[in-house]
C-alpha cells in the first residue's frame, strides 16, 4: 500500500512538472499573445492541480493529517485563472491597434466589445 | 522514489521559470510581459509546494496561498492600469 502510494505521488509530481514546463515552453515559443495565452492556462490547471494532489496524498499517507490549505489553493487558483486570462486578453484587444482594421462588421448598431463601449438600454 | 521525482520536478520548474523570465524580458508588448509575470508566479507556487513535499513541512502552504493571492491581485492591477489608466476609480 505504501509502495503504491509512493509511486502515485512520484508520478503526480512528474506529471505536474511536465505540464508546468510545457506551459512555459509554449509561452516562450508561440508567436503572438492570443496564442501565447494557451500555454499558461494548462500550466495552471493541470500542473498546479497535479502538484497539489500529490502534496495532499503525501501529507495524508506519511503524516496522517488532512490538509485543508491545498484545497484552498486549488479553489482559489481555479477561480482566478479565467479572470486573469480574460483581463490579459482584453488588454491586448484594447492596445493592439494594427489588427483592429481587419475585424469584420458586427451587423448591428454597436461595434465590437471592449473597443466600443457597452450596449445601453435607451 | 519521491526524492528522485522531486529532483526531476525542481529541474523542470527551474527551466520553466527561466523560459517565462525570457518572455518577461524580451516580450514585445506590455500584455505579454504581464502574462509572463503571471506564469512566473504560477511556477513559483508550484516550486513552493514541491519544496513543502521535499522537506515534509506543512508550513510552506501558507506561503503558496499568499503567493496565489498576491499574484492574482498584481496581474489584475496591471491589466486594470493598462485598460483604464488608473487602478482605483
Amino acid at each position: 500500500m505504501t509502495e503504491f502510494g509512493d509511486f502515485a505521488i512520484a508520478a503526480l509530481i512528474c506529471l505536474g512538472a511536465f505540464f508546468l514546463f510545457v506551459g512555459s515552453f509554449g509561452l516562450a515559443k508561440l508567436p503572438d499573445l492570443m496564442r501565447r495565452l494557451h500555454g499558461p492556462t494548462k500550466a495552471t490547471t493541470l500542473g498546479i492541480g497535479s502538484m497539489l494532489i500529490a502534496s495532499m496524498l503525501y501529507f495524508m499517507l506519511k503524516h496522517d493529517m488532512v490538509a485543508i490549505q491545498e484545497l484552498l489553493i486549488t479553489t482559489f487558483l481555479f477561480l482566478t485563472a479565467p479572470v486573469t486570462a480574460l483581463m490579459v486578453a482584453k488588454t491586448h484587444i484594447l492596445r493592439d491597434k494594427k489588427s483592429r482594421k481587419k475585424l469584420p462588421p458586427t451587423g448591428r448598431d454597436i461595434g465590437w466589445a471592449v473597443i466600443d463601449g457597452p450596449e445601453t438600454e435607451d | 522514489m519521491i526524492e528522485i521525482a522531486s529532483m526531476i520536478g525542481f529541474g523542470a520548474i527551474g527551466v520553466a521559470m527561466l523560459l517565462s523570465l525570457y518572455r518577461l524580458l524580451v516580450g514585445p508588448d506590455m500584455a505579454t510581459r504581464v502574462l509572463a509575470l503571471d506564469t512566473l508566479t504560477i511556477n513559483a507556487i508550484a516550486l513552493v509546494v514541491l519544496v513543502g513535499i521535499y522537506f515534509g513541512n506543512e508550513i510552506y502552504f501558507e506561503v503558496a496561498l499568499l503567493f496565489a493571492m498576491v499574484g492574482f491581485l498584481t496581474t489584475v492591477a496591471y491589466c486594470k492600469y493598462m485598460l483604464r489608466g488608473n487602478v482605483m476609480e
